[in-house]
C-alpha cells in the first residue's frame, strides 16, 4: 500500500512536472553561471527561490530533478515495454512450438545471456551512437539508450514467458481447445498468452527498476543521455565533478530521488509478487 | 489389549482472516495395540487434521482448542516442542501420502536411515547401519546392504513407499499415523504395501491409524472405521458393521456411492445427502428428446461428413507411438518407450467401450491419439468411417473431427481460469457459428448448463468459484457444445470424491442414454469400468490384452494379467445388499 | 557423466563461436577501420596499402576464420587509441579487474548465505525482518550512488581510505597484486564493498526464498515427524536442498559482478579492464571492445561450466540420470 502511495506520488509529480516545477530547466534563460552552485535554501548563501540549491549552471535543483525522474521513468517504462513485448513474443512461440524454433531462439538468450546486461546496454549504445550521424546523436540518445536496455533485457522476459507457456501449455484447457478445432493463432492469444502474464508481469517491475537503474547507470558513465536535458543519472554524474570541492547537494538530491523511485518500484514489484503468489493467499 | 491412543472431545480450529475453522469438532477416538483403525471420510472432512494434531505437526493457522490426546496414559496436549520431539518417531511414527516427495531427494536413504536411528538409540555407527539393513529387509526390500547407497530417485514408488515405512519404524514406535498411504500408487503396489502395512501391525504389536478417503483400501486392512463428515466423526465400529449395515445417513450415502465390482445397476444410487444441494444433482433433470432438441440438430459441416450409420464411430487399426525419452545422435543411444503398440480396437456407434489399465499402460495416449493430440508413428483412425490421420485442413476431416469430443482427468487445469463459464462453453459456438447472434449463444449456454445440473446462473461466473465436480460438470457442457456424437471420457472422475463421481457418472450415463451418445470411458478403477461400459479393453505397456464384454471380463477373464487385475481389486464382499 | 560434460562442452565452444562472431562484426560495424587507425591527413595510397596490410578485401568469411585465428592466439590487433597491441594492455590490467571480482565474491558469498540461511531460519525475529529491509535497499540502491556515497563517507568525511586508485601493488612476475600490503587492501576495500553489495543483497533474499520453499517440503514434514532435531533438519536436510538453486545462480553473479567492476572500477578510478572498456567505448576503440568482450564471455562460460560440474556433484539425480 505505501509502495503503491509513494510509486503513484513519485510518477504523478514527474508527470506532472511542468506545471510543478518552479523553472524551467530547458529554458536557456535559465542558464546564468551567475546564480550556479547556490547551495540549499537553509543552508548558509541559498536563496530562497531555489529550495534545493541550483546546479554548475545555474538550474534549480528541484525542478532539474522533477524533469530528470520524469525522463528517467519514461525511459525505464519504454526500455521494459519494449523488452516485455519482445521477451514475450519470443518467449511464447519458444514454449509452445517446442522443437527447432524453441532451440534457436533460447540458444540466441543463452548466447546473449553470457553478456551481462548492463554491458551489453554499454555496447550496443555506445555501437549507436557511433553508427549515427553527428549531429543526429544528441536528438537520439534517447532513443538509442531505450533501445539498448530494452535489447539487452529480452531474454529474461523470453525465459519466463517460455517456463509458464511450457506448464500453462500442457495444461488440459489447451488440449480441449485443440480438440474443439480452434486454430493454434486462437489458442495462443485466448488461452495461453493470458495466462502466463502473471509471471511476466512480476519480472515486469523488478526489470522496471533495474532499467531505470541502467538508465542512470549507462548516463552517469556518460553513455546516456547528454547534460543538455538531463536526467537523474546525468546530474548525479555531472555532481560527482563537484563532490570534493563540498558541492554535495548537486549529487545528494538527485541520488536520493532516484534510490527513492527504485525502492518504491522494488516495494511494489514485491507487493505484487506476495499477491499474485497463489501459495500465499 | 491395551489402550495405546485416546482422544476425547478434540477441537481443531483453524483461525483464518475470514474467522475460525473447525477443522475438527468434538472428535473421539480410541486405538489398541495390534489394532488398525480406519479414519475416512472425503476432501474436507478433517481426518488428516486428526493425524497432525496427534504429533503436533498442525500446519501454522491450526491449533487444538479443546479436548484431550493421552497416549500411552499420558497426555500429549501441554508438552513443548522438545517432549514432543522425543515422541515423534520414537513412540509415533508417520508416512505421508506421497513417497516420492517424503524422502530428501539429496541424501543417501542409508544416511536418512542410520541419522533416524540414531536419534533414538545410543548405540555406534556400525550397529546402526546394521539395524538399518534389518529395517529395510523388514520391510520386503532385497539386497538391502547394498540399497543403502542409493538415492530415494533410484527406486520405484512402491519401493520408495517401503523405505518410507523403514523410517517410520527406525524409531521403534507403538503407533503408526498412515496418512493416504497408498492414494499415490498403482493399484498392484497398493494392495502389497497395504499387506506389508497390517503384517507388521501384527507381527509388532502396533497401533495403526490408517487415514483415506478409499473405502477399499478401509475394506482391505482395517479392524475398525472411523467415519468423518465436515469435521465430526459421525460413525464408529467394527468394518463389517460399519461397511455392512451402516446406521448414519452420511455413511449409507457414501457407501452406496461407491462403484460396485459385483454387478452393474442401472445407476448409482442418490447421493443427495452429501451435495446438500439435492435440486442440482442430474436426477431431477428435464429428459431431452434428441429429435426435437437443438442439442440434436446437425451443424453445417457436420452435414458434409459421410453420415452412415453402419461405421463404426471409431475405429483404430494397429496404432503405434514411441516417446523418445532420450535424444542421442547415435540411433543406438536413443532409448525410447513404445506408448502405443499396435492396438487396434472398433466401437460401435452409441456404446460404452472402456480401456482399462494401470498408469502407464498407454491408455490415454490412445485417447490423445484418436483425439489428434498426438500423431501416431503408424496406424489409421478412423471416425465414424472417415480416415481424419489425413489432411487436418480437408473438410471432410474437419467435420469428421467434428463428432468427437473430449472430458479430462483434472477438473483445474481442463478450464482456463481467465474465462468466464459463459465465455468457456460458448468457444465452440461462436467458432463455428452455430449460433445466430450473440442472445441465442447465450441462451444455448444456459440451456447447457441447465442440462449438465449447474444452472444458467453459473454462466457469468469464472472457474474458481466453483467446486471440482461443478468444474467437470462446466467440461461437460464445454463438451457439448460442439454437438458431439462421440464422447472421450480420460479418467473424468479419479480427481474426484466418491460422492462426487457417483454423481458425475450418472450425469454421463444419462446423456448418453438422451443423445445416443458413443462413449470412450477411460480409467484405471476396475468397478467404475463395469458400471460404465458395455465392452472393455484391458492394456498393459501399451499393448492390449484384452476385449471382451465387461460381463465376460468381470465373470471370467481370459488373459492372465485381465485375472491379476481383477484379483487386486479390493474386496468389498462386506458390503451388503 | 562424460557425455553430459562433452555436451556442456560443445555448448560453451558454440556460445563462444557466437561471441567472437559478434566481436568480428563490430570492426565492420563501428566505423571504417582504416579510418580509425589513419587520421585524417593519410594519402589514398596509405589508406588502399593498410586495407590490403589488414587483408580487407578478403571474403567475410575468410576474415573472420583470420580474426578467430587470431583471437584463438590472444591477438586482438592493436588498439586504434593507444596504437598498443590489445592482449598486452588487458595483461597488464586483468589482475586489478580479477582480485577486485574475487574479494568481492567472497564478501557477496559469505555474507549473503550466511544472511540468507539466518532469515530463513528465524523467519519472524526482528533482525532477519530488519535485515530483509535492508536487503530491499540493497537492491534499489545503483552501484555508483553506494560508491560515491562510500568514498563521501570514509574518503573525504572520515578520511580513513583512499577515494581513488590501487596503491600499494607488489609485483609477483607480470601480475600485480593488492594483497600482499597493508596500502593495497585498503584500496581494495572500498570498491570491493561497492561491487558486492548489490550482488549479496540477491543471494540473500534468493537463499532465504528457497529456504522457505525447502521448509514447506514433505521431506522436512517427515523429518519433523520422525522427531529429528532443529539442527539436524536446518542444516543437514534444508541446507543442502537449498544450495541446489543457488549455486546455479552463483555463476551468473559472477558474470554480473564483471559487469558491474565497468562501474565500480569508473567510480573509483581502479585500473582494471572495466576502465579501460569504457574509454574504448567513449572512442570508438573497437579492437579492445571485441577482446573485452570475448573475456567476460570466455569468463562467464568458464565460470558456468565449473557450476555444472560442481551442481553435478552435488545433485545425484543428474549424476546419475546424466551418465
Amino acid at each position: 500500500m505505501i509502495a503503491a502511495f509513494i510509486t503513484v506520488v513519485c510518477i504523478l509529480a514527474t508527470m506532472f512536472a511542468p506545471w510543478i516545477a518552479p523553472f524551467d530547466p530547458f529554458d536557456p534563460a535559465q542558464i546564468s553561471l551567475w546564480d550556479g552552485k547556490l547551495p540549499p535554501s537553509w543552508v548558509e548563501g541559498g536563496q530562497p527561490q531555489y529550495l534545493l540549491g541550483t546546479d554548475n549552471q545555474g538550474r534549480d535543483m528541484l525542478s532539474t530533478i522533477l524533469y530528470g525522474g520524469r525522463l528517467s521513468i519514461l525511459v525505464g517504462l519504454a526500455a521494459v515495454c519494449m523488452g516485455m513485448v519482445l521477451g514475450v513474443t519470443l518467449g511464447v512461440l519458444s514454449g509452445y512450438f517446442g522443437g527447432l524454433t524453441d532451440t534457436i531462439i533460447m540458444r540466441i538468450a543463452d548466447i546473449q545471456l553470457t553478456i551481462p546486461g548492463i554491458l551489453l546496454a554499454i555496447l550496443i549504445n555506445g555501437i549507436g551512437r557511433t553508427v549515427l550521424p553527428l549531429d543526429m546523436r544528441e536528438d537520439f540518445a534517447i532513443f538509442v539508450v531505450i533501445f539498448a536496455i530494452g535489447l539487452s533485457d529480452w531474454p529474461q522476459f523470453a525465459r519466463v514467458a517460455r517456463g509458464a507457456t511450457l506448464v500453462e501449455s500442457q495444461k488440459e484447457y489447451v488440449q480441449a481447445a485443440k480438440v474443439i478445432g480452434l486454430p493454434q493463432r486462437l489458442i495462443i492469444l485466448r488461452h495461453v498468452l493470458p495466462n502466463t502474464l502473471r509471471p511476466v508481469l512480476v519480472i515486469a517491475t523488478i526489470g522496471l527498476a533495474l532499467a531505470v537503474i541502467a538508465e542512470a547507470t549507462l548516463s552517469f558513465l556518460g553513455q546516456g543521455i547528454p547534460p543538455t536535458t538531463p536526467s537523474l543519472g546525468t546530474l548525479i554524474r555531472v555532481g560527482n565533478e563537484y563532490l570534493f570541492s563540498g558541492l554535495w547537494w548537486i549529487t545528494l538530491f538527485p541520488a536520493i530521488a532516484l534510490v527513492v523511485l527504485v525502492f518504491a518500484v522494488n516495494l511494489l514489484g514485491d507487493w505484487m509478487r506476495d499477491a499474485l503468489n497463489p501459495k500465499l493467499r | 489389549m491395551s489402550m495405546l491412543l485416546e482422544i476425547d472431545n478434540l477441537d481443531v480450529d483453524f483461525l483464518t482472516r475470514r474467522g475460525t475453522i473447525n477443522a475438527a469438532k468434538d472428535v473421539s477416538l480410541q486405538v489398541t495395540a495390534g489394532e488398525v483403525l480406519g479414519l475416512v471420510g472425503e476432501s474436507g472432512a478433517g481426518k488428516s487434521t486428526i493425524g497432525n494434531a496427534i504429533i503436533d505437526l498442525l500446519e501454522s493457522p491450526g491449533e487444538v482448542s479443546g479436548g484431550s490426546i493421552r497416549f500411552q496414559g499420558e497426555e500429549l496436549r501441554g508438552k513443548n516442542e522438545d517432549e514432543m520431539r522425543r515422541i515423534r518417531g520414537d513412540r509415533i511414527g508417520m508416512i505421508f501420502q506421497d513417497p516420492q516427495t517424503s524422502l530428501n531427494p539429496l541424501l543417501r536413504i542409508g544416511e536418512q536411515l542410520v541419522e533416524t536411528i540414531l536419534k533414538t538409540k545410543r548405540i555406534g555407527q556400525s550397529e546402526a547401519q546394521k539395524s538399518a539393513i534389518e529395517l529395510l529387509e523388514s520391510v520386503g526390500i532385497t539386497e538391502a546392504r547394498a540399497r543403502l547407497k542409493s538415492y530415494p530417485h533410484q527406486f520405484s514408488g512402491g519401493m520408495r513407499q517401503r523405505v518410507v515405512i523403514a523410517l517410520a519404524l527406525a524409531g521403534d514406535p507403538d503407533l503408526i499415523i498412515a496418512d493416504e498411504p497408498t492414494t499415490a500408487l498403482d493399484v498392484s503396489v497398493q494392495a502389497q504395501i497395504l499387506d506389508l502395512i497390517r503384517g507388521l501391525c501384527k507381527s509388532r504389536n502396533l497401533g495403526v491409524i490408517i487415514v483415506t478417503h478409499d473405502i477399499g483400501v478401509i475394506a482391505n486392512i482395517a479392524d475398525r472405521v472411523a467415519v468423518m463428515f465436515r469435521g465430526n466423526i459421525v460413525e464408529t465400529g467394527e468394518v463389517a458393521q460399519i461397511l455392512g449395515n451402516p446406521q448414519h445417513e452420511y455413511t449409507k450415502s457414501l457407501i452406496a456411492a461407491v462403484p460396485r465390482a459385483d454387478k452393474r445397476l442401472h445407476r448409482f444410487a442418490s447421493v443427495d445427502y452429501i451435495d446438500g444441494t439435492g435440486d442440482q444433482s442430474s436426477a431431477g433433470l428435464q429428459r431431452i428428446d434428441i429429435n426435437t432438441h437443438w442439442l440434436g440438430k446437425k451443424s453445417q459441416l457436420q452435414l458434409t461428413a459421410a453420415q452412415s450409420s453402419e461405421a463404426s464411430a471409431i475405429e483404430v487399426k494397429d496404432l503405434s507411438l514411441a516417446f523418445k525419452l532420450q535424444g542421442a545422435i547415435l540411433k543406438r543411444n536413443r532409448r525410447m518407450l513404445q506408448a502405443v503398440d499396435k492396438v487396434s480396437f472398433a466401437i460401435a456407434q452409441g456404446e460404452a467401450f472402456g480401456l482399462v489399465g494401470e498408469s502407464g499402460s498407454g491408455k490415454s495416449t490412445v485417447a490423445r491419439l484418436i483425439a489428434g493430440l498426438h500423431k501416431p508413428d503408424s496406424g489409421s483412425v478412423e471416425i465414424i468411417g472417415q480416415n481424419v490421420l489425413g489432411n487436418q485442413k480437408d473438410p471432410l476431416v474437419k467435420a469428421a473431427r467434428l463428432n468427437l469430443q473430449m472430458i479430462f482427468q483434472d477438473p483445474y487445469s481442463s478450464l482456463n481460469g481467465r474465462l468466464r463459464v459463459l465465455d468457456i462453453v460458448a468457444e465452440p459456438i461462436r467458432f463455428y457459428k452455430q449460433s445466430d447472434n450473440e442472445k441465442h449463444t447465450r441462451q444455448l449456454v444456459h440451456d447447457l448448463l441447465d442440462h449438465v445440473g449447474l444452472g444458467g446462473s453459473a454462466a457469468l461466473r469464472y472457474p474458481h468459484e466453483f467446486s471440482g465436480g461443478q468444474r467437470q460438470r462446466i467440461s461437460i457442457a464445454r463438451a457439448l457444445a460442439s454437438r458431439p456424437r462421440i464422447l472421450i471420457c480420460d479418467e473424468p472422475t479419479s480427481a474426484l470424491d466418491v460422492s462426487i463421481q457417483a454423481q458425475i457418472l450418472n450425469l454421463l450415463k444419462d446423456l448418453q442414454d438422451e443423445l445416443g451418445l458413443t462413449l470412450l470411458f477411460i480409467s484405471h478403477d476396475l468397478p467404475v469400468i463395469r458400471q460404465m461400459c458395455d465392452r472393455v479393453a484391458v492394456m498393459r505397456n501399451g499393448a492390449i490384452c484384452e476385449i471382451a464384454t465387461t460381463e465376460d471380463l468381470f465373470n471370467s477373464p481370459q488373459h492372465e494379467y485381465s485375472q491379476h487385475l481383477l484379483e487386486l481389486m479390493p474386496r468389498m464382499d462386506v458390503i451388503g445388499g | 557423466m562424460l557425455s553430459f560434460i562433452l555436451r556442456r562442452l560443445g555448448q560453451s565452444v558454440l556460445v563462444m563461436a557466437a561471441v567472437s562472431l559478434i566481436s568480428f562484426s563490430l570492426f565492420n560495424f563501428v566505423g571504417d577501420p582504416v579510418n580509425n587507425m589513419v587520421g585524417q591527413e593519410a594519402t589514398r595510397e596509405d589508406r588502399v596499402f593498410i586495407r590490403q596490410e589488414l587483408g580487407l578485401d578478403d571474403p567475410i568469411p575468410v576474415q573472420y576464420f583470420r580474426f578467430l585465428g587470431n583471437a584463438l592466439q590472444g591477438d586482438f590487433g592493436l588498439s586504434y587509441r593507444i596504437k598498443r597491441p590489445v592482449n598486452e594492455l588487458i595483461k597488464e590490467r586483468l589482475p586489478a579487474t580479477l582480485e577486485l571480482v574475487l574479494v568481492s565474491a567472497v564478501i557477496a558469498l559469505v555474507f549473503g548465505i550466511a544472511a540468507g540461511v539466518y532469515t530463513g531460519i528465524r523467519r519472524n525475529g526482528w533482525f532477519s525482518k530488519f535485515i530483509l529491509s535492508g536487503s530491499l535497499v540493497g537492491v534499489s540502491l545503483p552501484t555508483f550512488i553506494i560508491g560515491i556515497g562510500l568514498i563521501y563517507l570514509f574518503a573525504v568525511t572520515l578520511r580513513w581510505l583512499p577515494s581513488s586508485g590501487r596503491a600499494g601493488v607488489v609485483e609477483l612476475g607480470w601480475w600485480k597484486t593488492s594483497f600482499l600490503s597493508v596500502d593495497g587492501w585498503r584500496s581494495i576495500i572500498l570498491p570491493a564493498i561497492t561491487l558486492s553489495l548489490f550482488q549479496l543483497t540477491m543471494i540473500l533474499r534468493l537463499v532465504r526464498s528457497e529456504m522457505l520453499e525447502v521448509m514447506q517440503t514433505d521431506y522436512i514434514k517427515f523429518a519433523r515427524a520422525r522427531g529429528l532435531s532443529e539442527r539436524a533438519i536446518n542444516f543437514v536436510h534444508a541446507l543442502k536442498n537449498t544450495l541446489v538453486p543457488v549455486i546455479t545462480i552463483i555463476g551468473l553473479n559472477i558474470g554480473g559482478l564483471i559487469a558491474f567492476s565497468v562501474i565500480t572500477e569508473t567510480v573509483f578510478q581502479w585500473p582494471g579492464t572495466g576502465l579501460m572498456f569504457i574509454q574504448a567505448v567513449d572512442f570508438a576503440d573497437v579492437p579492445i571492445m571485441a577482446a573485452y568482450l570475448c573475456f567476460v564471455a570466455l569468463v562467464f562460460v568458464i565460470v558456468n561450466l565449473v557450476v555444472d560440474l560442481l551442481y553435478v556433484l552435488i545433485d545425484p539425480r543428474i549424476r546419475i540420470a546424466g551418465r
